[in-house]
């Protein structure tokens, strides 16, 4: 399994508090690392590498598929304290459900135990999203991450891909894929940053802490907008309305799942 | 976020250095010359730990690509299979084998292979390293239908392998595995970036009219929607070196992948192939159907048909595909010829030596 580069793991200050050697009332606080562990789901059924292309599911529309694919990129994660002090390695992780790849994640910062939010960016944001500069997302074991220049170039979110049911009863590949929204209809064009901040909640981190981020794939297709298959199959790179959608649809992808310690 | 990106000037294709000792043969070690592109866009080329690179192993792996003494009555070589003016692919739509029977699958062109990082090799994936590749030709019996133990025997019984081997390796004992190894240092050294399309990536060249409309074709995810497989100007290897369904036949007969991995969601995934040099790589797919380039823009665009494990990313199977118009067709052929290099085939580092 191939661990995508941590560029600023070196560069990271890491923030140690040193106590006078007398002082018996506040131990030494030693700086740790945080796993996060990607699970994915339908609805609450869990989808491992078995499902892909023969679990049936049946999306919000009522439409039955297949799920072939579930590619997505995590960056920024980051733990704020109740200073408000935030903590961010600054790196990124690409998630394979269906080959297992990189569904455990450290990112590359130490920080003191105790209470944070934690929270991480769907995606890249705007300021990491810059075209052709990340030679492993530029040939991954999937082949190229990129985004075309002239859809504004940078690299997709997610690639969902199956197979649904259409209203011919015929079976239809789809291709949910997620970038930034863009229209070519204007010149330059117009971009719109469609990553998605999900926050996660609040999580005691200690020496060896284990956090789950849960992804319910059926909320791609639900809320606020019931997705239809028939209607939006596919080739959604160049539709800005339908990476609006995507986008709007994320904020209920993601949640909290266990945390071990 | 960003990358220093340093760009190696040297013109020459290998850069040699030296290290001699005292006492006894050390081989040179030799570093790939990574192309500018590469370097800046893919990652560092995947070279065995077991296997480092030196110029008494290229050397040596060379002659015996071309050397016939591989193949049981010393009539083929790879390179009978694997000719360099062919972009190290065969014209011919099947192989055929020393004792004259064709096999089944169209030869696979060989360049740019240590960066495959996936380390992948043939069209279903079986061989997970060069080393191991080479392994197969030699004892295939509708190929060189030898044993190792025979070719081995005849590399030691001549004049000058023994002492090549030596030279490369510090021992004159030859097996199998050191003959693998030499072809395999040989093959990591076949690198093709120095197409028409580099340069005009480089800014030293500029594209014509219809070649700019073809990679706008094939960059549309509403039109060719090509690069989702076969890479874009930022993965300039021109292949995602994994698996799919293009499309091709109702009935899967040959199950590719699934046949080798026994996963029956993978029958018919037959690994993409890089698009660079197709000018001298026809015929085209696993099984060389189709002549022309023409054909396979065709397939694409309205010869699609369905079967169980077709990739979602085919669109409009039951049209048969999303219909380009011949302006289009007729583009994005002038750019996938722009992908092919000429000077890879005479490449002189590349040629027979014996
Ligand atoms: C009789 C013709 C023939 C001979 C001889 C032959 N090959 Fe091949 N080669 C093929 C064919 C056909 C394939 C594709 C076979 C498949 O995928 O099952 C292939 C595939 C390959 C590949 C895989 C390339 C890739 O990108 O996955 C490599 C490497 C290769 N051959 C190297 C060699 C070497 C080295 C030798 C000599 C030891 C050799 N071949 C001899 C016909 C031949
Ligand atoms: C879903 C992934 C996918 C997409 C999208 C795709 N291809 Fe392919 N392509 C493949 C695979 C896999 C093969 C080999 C199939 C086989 O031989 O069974 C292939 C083969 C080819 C070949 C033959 C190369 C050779 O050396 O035999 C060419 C040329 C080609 N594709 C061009 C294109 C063009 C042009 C487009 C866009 C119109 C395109 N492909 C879209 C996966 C894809």
């Amino acid at each position: 399994m191939k661990k995508f580069a941590l560029f600023f793991a070196a560069a990271v200050s890491i923030i140690a508090v040193s106590c006078k050697s007398d002082d018996d009332s506040t131990p030494e606080v030693t700086p740790v690392s945080v796993d996060l562990n990607f699970t994915h789901n339908w609805d609450g059924s869990n989808i491992e590498n078995a499902d892909f292309e023969t679990t049936q599911y049946t999306n919000a529309n009522g439409e039955e598929l297949t799920l072939s694919k579930i590619v997505y990129l995590i960056s920024d994660v980051t733990f704020t304290n109740s200073a408000g002090e935030s903590f961010d390695a600054g790196d990124y992780n690409l998630v394979n459900v269906r080959e297992e790849d990189n569904l455990t994640f450290t990112p590359g910062i130490q920080i003191p135990p105790g209470d944070y939010t934690v929270s991480f960016t769907f995606g890249f944001d705007d300021e990491d999203n810059i075209d052709a500069v990340y030679p492993d997302l530029n040939q991954t074991p999937e082949g190229s991450w990129g985004v075309p220049m002239m859809m504004g170039g940078g690299y997709h979110y997610m690639r969902l891909e199956g197979r649904f049911l259409d209203n011919t009863s015929t079976i239809t590949g789809f291709q949910y894929h997620a970038i930034r929204a863009n229209d070519q209809s204007t010149t330059p064009v117009t971009l719109q940053d469609t990553s998605i901040p999900v926050t996660l909640g609040q999580v005691t981190i200690g020496d060896n802490t284990t956090i789950e981020v849960k992804m319910n794939a059926a909320e791609w297709f639900k809320n606020p907008n019931q997705w239809d298959l028939n209607a939006l199959p596919g080739m959604l790179m160049p539709n800005f309305a339908a990476q609006i959608m995507i986008s709007e649809n994320g904020a209920s992808v993601f949640s909290l799942g266990a945390v071990t310690q | 976020m960003r990358y220093l990106v340093v760009a190696s000037i040297l013109s020459s294709f290998l850069f040699f250095s030296c290290s001699e000792k005292d006492d006894g043969y050390t081989p040179t070690p030799v570093s790939l010359e990574i192309p500018q592109l590469f370097g800046q866009l893919l990652l560092p080329p995947t070279i065995p730990s077991d296997n480092p690179l030196t110029a008494e192993g290229i050397a040596l792996g060379k002659k015996l690509f071309y050397d016939p003494i591989l193949s049981a009555d010393g009539t083929q070589a790879c390179a009978t299979c694997h000719d360099p003016q062919a972009a190290f692919s065969d014209t011919r739509k099947f192989s055929i084998g020393i004792d004259g029977i064709e096999g089944t699958r169209n030869s696979m062109p060989l360049f740019n292979l240590a960066w495959n990082s996936n380390q992948n090799f043939f069209w279903d994936g079986r061989a997970n390293s060069l080393e191991n590749q080479a392994l197969e030709p030699v004892e295939n019996p509708i190929e060189m239908h030898n044993t190792w133990g025979n070719a081995t025997a005849e590399l030691q019984a001549t004049a000058n392998y023994p002492e090549l081997f030596s030279k490369a390796f510090g021992t004159d004992v030859i097996t199998k595995s050191l003959v693998t190894k030499a072809i395999a240092q040989f093959e990591m050294t076949l690198i093709s970036a120095n197409s028409k399309f580099d340069k005009y990536l480089l800014g030293e060249a500029t594209l014509t009219e219809s070649e700019s409309n073809g990679i706008a074709v094939f960059m549309d995810e509403t039109r060719g929607d090509c690069f989702h497989c076969h890479g874009d100007p930022n993965s300039p290897l021109w292949t995602d070196n994994t698996f799919h369904n293009n499309g091709l036949d109702a009935t899967i007969t040959d199950l590719g992948l699934g046949g080798f991995s026994g996963d029956p969601r993978e029958f018919g995934l037959f690994k993409s192939p890089s698009l660079r040099n197709l000018a001298y790589t026809a015929p085209y797919m696993h099984d060389g159907r189709f002549q022309t380039l023409d054909e396979v823009i065709n397939h694409y665009s309205e010869g699609l048909v369905y079967s169980e494990t077709i990739d979602p990313l085919m669109k409009k199977v039951s049209e048969g595909g999303v219909h380009l118009t011949e302006e289009d067709k007729a583009d994005l052929k002038a750019f996938l010829l722009t992908l092919s290099e000429p000077g890879f085939r005479n490449n002189p580092d590349f040629q027979n030596p014996n």
